[in-house]
């Protein structure tokens, strides 16, 4: 699939297309600053200052990088094995909401026991959420893209439904304030944090969790059919491959990895699920700002943890911005869909150029072209 | 309680509303119906709702004139669909992920804007409904049919029109030969950029005209993600309709009746949770893409850039 192809090569140019677009956003961001009255230097001093300045900013990063990174390595898994899997708002939430069914249920176990369970509800739950976009497109070629967009919007009627009714916290259904969220965590669900700062376990799993599926994706034949059946899925059942069984378990995993996200932010951030009604309240856009995340990282896990890094902590200078200057946090979620938009665009330079080193490869081959002529003297 | 639904106001109550509320649904839906038609997938249809509500919505608070702002809803649609054509038919992008690009910034910026220009304004007089002389003095379809909004029934007017060019017209040809087989097209003398660029923008227009629907007629309001994913359930309308305009009238009245009765369940307090009714239309979405009862395919071209020597 032409999907696969793109962003990987040549290596260089693959990473300078994201920077590239990275400054010409800053460049956009500045001259809307300027517009609305702000100094831009200014402005994104405060940004950098509150995202990187002291050992709490950073590990607000981290914390908000982790479910960009694990959401990001599952769209990244997704992409090699050609799926794209927009559906991470969707999977976040039943993931979350499964941690929250096991940690309210199992309300005496200790920490070492409950966190490990609650984990893998998430992670399967996830699974579940992906498979069913990822069976439909593989048994009946249907679009992706639209199931998984579907599959976002029952998870949140879903986690609505179940935050007014049965998951309800008692407390508040007592007192008759009906506010949408359930009782706080036992304190033995909440993840181990790693230094005094807010910073949890979560995003160490993230790391271990990016590198693994390095590892499944270049080290594993598991790994090497996914991206042969996203490279060119014909070519792959003429080689034997159960084309579908790989595809599917490519969105099984992605569904999976942002169900695990999910089960880490509520159990390491908010120690309680709530609902504002709508999907980004509990995941704060990060089943797409996910996506923003793999496409920097070039669509490779290894490359999504700093990309991930690096998203985070403009989410955290955001806020820090809004503070400094009073521009609405708002305004990083418009630049982050301008790279987007600026990185999908600029692709088109870096398949032409590869056009022209194939072609030119070609003709050499075959003894035509400039490079022949100038090896046959005259 | 139950039987409280099926009581004559209620019932007229439900349809009424369901009526109404397909409006967004029906500009948008058909806006992509005829930009995907053509090859075009626009999956930033809910960004550029919310620009289209946020322009119409500032202008006609400062105007005090519904038509200034549809106006400016208009004129930012045709910006966000020229660029949009710009990057999906000259830069050649992923559509799939390019439109969540569309989507971000168009959430972002028309949150942003509203917060620097506004901040908290309640609500705006847009377009008041209108009683239709004579239809909407006929008993009980008056009421129903014949009492909305001038959007509304520009609305359900855009899908007959929408059906003449795509089915009538040569340009309907064009915008269809281009989406299925771009090649042969071309070949003839049909212009693939051209048709798209008109296509894309009227996209564009289309999703701005319906986020402003909801900001200048329907609700009079804006705030921070005003269209909640309705922009998103366009784009499946476009397959749940199977790419016909009478496909996406059909869709948006399901979804927007649907809507529309969840409404009603609350507002008369029956203990039925409303949440399980409003994850009806996308299962019954997800069903009807996967086990389609006719076979209604998709452009054969859609999301494939246009490459003059690729056949």
């Amino acid at each position: 699939m032409r999907r696969s192809s793109q962003f990987l090569s040549p290596a260089w140019l693959a990473v300078l297309t994201p920077l590239g677009a990275f400054v010409a956003a800053l460049a956009v961001g500045a001259v809307m600053l300027w517009a609305l009255g702000v100094n831009p230097a200014v402005a994104y001093a405060a940004m950098f200052e509150g995202a990187f300045g002291s050992l709490n900013s950073v590990a607000d990063t981290l914390v908000k990088a982790t479910p960009l990174l694990l959401v990001g390595v599952g769209i990244c898994i997704a992409f090699r094995g050609g799926m794209l899997n927009i559906g991470g708002e969707g999977q976040l939430i039943v993931g979350a909401l499964a941690a929250t069914v096991a940690v309210l249920a199992l309300p005496a176990w200790p920490g070492w026991a409950l966190i490990p369970v609650a984990l893998t509800l998430g992670f399967l739950a996830g699974a579940a959420w992906g498979a069913v976009p990822g069976v439909l497109k593989a048994r009946l070629q249907v679009n992706e893209i639209l199931t998984t967009i579907m599959m976002n919007a029952i998870a949140v009627q879903a986690l609505n439904y179940l935050l007014r009714g049965p998951l309800m916290d008692p407390q508040q259904i007592l007192v008759g304030s009906f506010i949408p969220q359930t009782a706080r965590f036992t304190l033995a669900a909440d993840l181990p944090r790693l230094v005094p700062t807010r910073l949890h376990a979560g995003f160490l799993l993230a790391v271990i969790v990016a590198v693994l599926a390095w590892v499944l994706l270049w080290r594993t034949t598991i790994g090497f059919r996914i991206r042969a059946v996203g490279l060119n899925p014909f070519a792959s059942r003429r080689a034997g491959l159960r084309v579908s069984r790989y595809a599917i378990l490519s969105m099984v995993l992605s569904g999976a990895l942002a169900g695990l996200a999910g089960a880490v932010q509520v159990m390491g951030v908010n120690h309680r699920m709530f609902t504002d009604g709508s999907s980004a309240g509990f995941t704060g856009a990060a089943g797409f700002n996910g996506i923003v995340a793999a496409l920097f990282g070039l669509l490779h896990p290894i490359g999504t943890i700093p990309a991930a890094v690096f998203f985070g902590g403009l989410i955290v200078g955001a806020n820090a911005m809004q503070r400094a200057v009073q521009i609405p946090s708002a305004m990083i979620t418009a630049l982050n869909g301008l790279l987007v938009i600026f990185v999908v665009s600029s692709d088109i330079w870096r398949r032409r150029m590869v056009q022209r080193q194939q072609k030119a490869e070609v003709a050499s081959a075959l003894g035509v072209g400039p490079a022949a002529e100038q090896a046959v003297p005259p | 309680m139950i039987q409280d639904l099926l009581s004559p106001t209620v019932l007229a109550g439900i349809i009424y509303s369901g009526i109404r509320l397909a409006t967004p649904y029906l500009y948008a839906t058909l806006g992509e119906t005829i930009s995907q038609l053509s090859g075009v997938l626009n999956l930033g249809v809910e960004g550029m709702m919310l620009m289209g509500a946020y322009a119409g919505f500032y202008i006609t608070y400062r105007t005090g004139d519904p038509w200034l702002g549809l106006l400016a809803a208009i004129i930012m649609g045709v910006l966000l669909g020229l660029a949009n054509a710009l990057i999906t038919v000259t830069f050649k992008a992923e559509q799939g992920i390019s439109g969540i690009g569309i989507f971000l910034f168009g959430l972002g910026m028309s949150e942003l804007l509203f917060q620097k220009t506004l901040g908290s304004v309640a609500t705006v007089s847009g377009f008041p409904p209108i009683r239709l002389p004579l239809l909407g003095d006929l008993p009980v379809v008056g009421d129903l049919l014949f009492n909305h909004s001038l959007m509304v029934y520009g609305a359900y007017l855009l899908v007959p029109l929408v059906w003449l060019i795509l089915n009538r017209t040569t340009w309907g040809l064009k915008i269809k030969s281009a989406g299925q087989n771009p090649a042969a097209a071309d070949s003839l003398g049909v212009s693939i950029p051209r048709v798209r660029y008109a296509t894309v923008t009227i996209g564009g227009v289309l999703s701005s005209v319906a986020g402003a629907s909801l900001s200048i007629a329907l609700l009079n309001v804006f705030q921070q993600n005003l269209t909640s994913g309705m922009g998103f359930i366009a784009v499946a309308l476009v397959y749940f309709g199977g790419w016909s305009p009478l496909g996406a009238l059909a869709g948006s009245l399901l979804f927007s009746t649907v809507n529309s009765l969840q409404n009603w369940i609350q507002v008369l307090g029956i203990p039925i949770a409303p949440d399980f009714a409003l994850m009806l239309p996308y299962v019954l979405t997800i069903l009807m893409l996967a086990f389609p009862f006719r076979k209604a395919r998709q452009p054969a071209a859609l999301t494939k850039p246009f490459e003059r020597g690729e056949g």
